[in-house]
């Protein structure tokens, strides 16, 4: 993982909000084809990093780079996906057309629709295997089959990174894993790396390669079995943590002291919103 | 005078130009509208014209004037709102009755209050001369202009807001772009239909081809198509019956969006229907592959 070829280069990042530091001295590289897990409680700042590296937001110091520059709004070689959210039944519009939003939409002026550019839509709704209700209107569809739709929006522009906003929020199962198979085939096959922000690790733990752990005031990269383990939880939240492996999944359970936490809360890697005292 | 003479009259050819205009206008921008649910931005901007027309006539100014003068102020206020949901409702509310209550005022000490208010509020397209008609063509065509330059973004903004921003689309300045559109729209409207009922060109039609189709320029175009009617078809009623021309257009208009329902439902339970199937025959299809069942 040489520095010269990351897709993306944070050194030394810091976001503060006021006082409260979200994150500090943040120094990571993502290569090209790279799975990087963000994960940590609500408020930890994985949206803003998001943010940050789509160039809607500056951190408070440290340099970031993406794509071999400084972030700059609007680069289409980002693709980004964001949490489901209803469509309105009634919303004239169609999954091809969210599609084609992927490729036309950030540009001024008229566009026509030419057979090249025609093709790439297609081309893109058959990635997803979703030819069969992209002519549908969008509202009626299944939060899977729009978030299907949503990656191929995310990769008509052909993305060398791809941001990743909660996707798999409010999906079941099957849709959970559909959405993660598209993703992980698509950084094989084309090196495209992933950044995927979640406060779920079981559904992605498969395909992830590295995991950014943002805890509310420390954080943590490495691999899924470095990163979220008995000792390295407890030392982020400094309180004891334990985290179990049961039949290939990860149960993360909080201090038996704190409110919220407990045997309880299992299947998810959980939220520590209302985790144990830090300071 | 027959129907036959009336059709011969000058007034009369300037209102069905009038009416063409408008509502081409108004059937464009009014997709937007809908698709961002700002009905209730687009009354308030009509009411607010109907101050700046009073304000104008007090002064001394044409209130064809004081009525783009108030609209493109509301729209600019509005646009600049940075609040969201039942903030941002009640804030339209509260500017918007203010505003009424300065046009009652200004009205009030303008002598002649019964008949320019009756004009203002309900319409007075007869009274439409051959200048006004230049002054609606060079604004409508200017807002065709900007929509042909904004069209991708502002369709971007309006329907998934948080991935155009992740695009580079600024949704900041797109939303005040379109509400100084829908200013202009509105003070065109106001001349047609009067202030109480421009939603009858801009929302009816608008609202109606969203049942219709899914296609975002096949919406625009079935709603351009229903507010033409609405307009030519409600300036011709009234030369038969002599009744107000804002009646009819809001008849018209009416009368296609209860129909547009009914058909709408019927085409979106069809529509469901067959994306129930092709997601039914995936799943069958997947069941074997994906082995974990359940959690």
């Amino acid at each position: 993982m040489s520095a010269g070829g990351s897709v993306v280069e944070l050194r030394g990042a810091t976001l503060r909000f006021g006082q409260r530091a979200l994150w500090e001295g943040l120094d990571i590289d993502v290569a090209p084809g790279e799975f990087l897990a963000v994960l940590g409680p609500n408020g930890a700042g994985k949206t803003s990093l998001l943010r940050i590296l789509l160039g809607l937001a500056e951190p408070t110091s440290g340099a970031v780079t993406v794509l071999g520059g400084p972030p700059r709004r609007g680069r289409a070689r980002i693709g980004y996906v964001p949490q489901q959210r209803a469509f309105d039944q009634t919303l004239p519009l169609r999954g091809r057309d969210l599609v084609r939003l992927g490729m036309d939409g950030a540009r001024w002026g008229p566009r026509r629709l030419t057979p090249d550019r025609l093709a790439r839509v297609q081309a893109a709704l058959t990635d997803v295997h979703a030819e069969g209700y992209a002519d549908a209107p969008i509202g009626l569809l299944s939060g899977g089959e729009q978030q299907r739709l949503r990656i191929a929006q995310a990769l008509v522009s052909d993305p060398a990174l791809l941001l990743c906003d909660e996707p798999l929020l409010s999906l079941d199962l099957h849709h959970q894993r559909t959405v993660v198979d598209l993703l992980d085939l698509r950084r094989r096959e084309r090196d495209t790396a992933v950044v995927f922000v979640t406060h779920e690790i079981n559904p992605i733990l498969h395909v992830v390669d590295r995991v950014l752990y943002l805890a509310p005031d420390s954080w943590a990269v490495g691999t899924p079995d470095e990163v979220l383990t008995t000792e390295s939880l407890s030392a982020l939240y400094r309180t004891q943590v334990d985290v179990l492996r049961v039949r290939g999944r990860i149960v993360v359970v909080g201090s038996p002291d704190a409110p919220g936490t407990g045997i309880g809360d299992t299947d998810h890697l959980h939220d520590h919103a209302e985790g144990p005292a830090h300071r | 005078m027959s129907f036959s003479q009336l059709l011969g009259q000058h007034f009369v050819h300037t209102a069905l130009l009038a009416g063409a205009i408008v509502s081409v206008l108004c059937g464009t921008i009014g997709v937007f509208v809908v698709i961002r649910g700002m009905s209730f931005a687009v009354h308030a901007v009509s009411e607010l014209a109907f101050t700046g027309a009073a304000g104008a006539l007090l002064i001394g100014v044409s209130p064809v004037l004081g009525m783009f003068g108030g609209a493109l102020v509301t729209g600019g206020v509005l646009g600049g709102l940075t609040v969201r949901g039942r903030e941002r409702d009640s804030a339209i509310g509260s500017f918007l009755a203010f505003g009424l209550g300065l046009g009652v005022l200004w009205i009030f000490l303008y002598h002649g209050y019964a008949t320019i208010a009756t004009g203002l509020l309900f319409g007075s397209i007869v009274g439409v001369n051959d200048r006004q008609v230049w002054v609606l063509a060079a604004v409508a065509v200017f807002a065709f202009a900007v929509l042909a330059l904004t069209f991708w973004p502002l369709l971007f903004a309006s329907v998934d807001p948080e991935a155009a921003e992740a695009r580079g689309v600024s949704l900041r300045l797109l939303s005040v772009m379109l509400l100084l559109l829908v200013a202009l729209t509105t003070a065109e409207a106001v001349q047609v239909v009067g202030v109480l009922l421009v939603l009858t060109l801009v929302i009816s039609p608008a609202a109606a081809a969203t049942r219709l189709t899914a296609r975002p320029i096949a919406a625009i175009a079935i709603s351009v198509g229903i507010a033409f009617v609405s307009a030519e078809g409600g300036i011709l009623l009234s030369l038969v019956k002599a009744w107000p021309t804002s009646f009819f257009i809001s008849a018209i208009s009416f009368a296609a969006y209860v129909i547009a329902r009914i058909v709408g439902a019927a085409r979106l339970t069809r529509a469901g229907r067959t994306v129930e199937a092709v997601v039914a025959s995936e799943y069958a299809a997947h069941q074997t592959v994906v082995p974990e069942g359940r959690c």
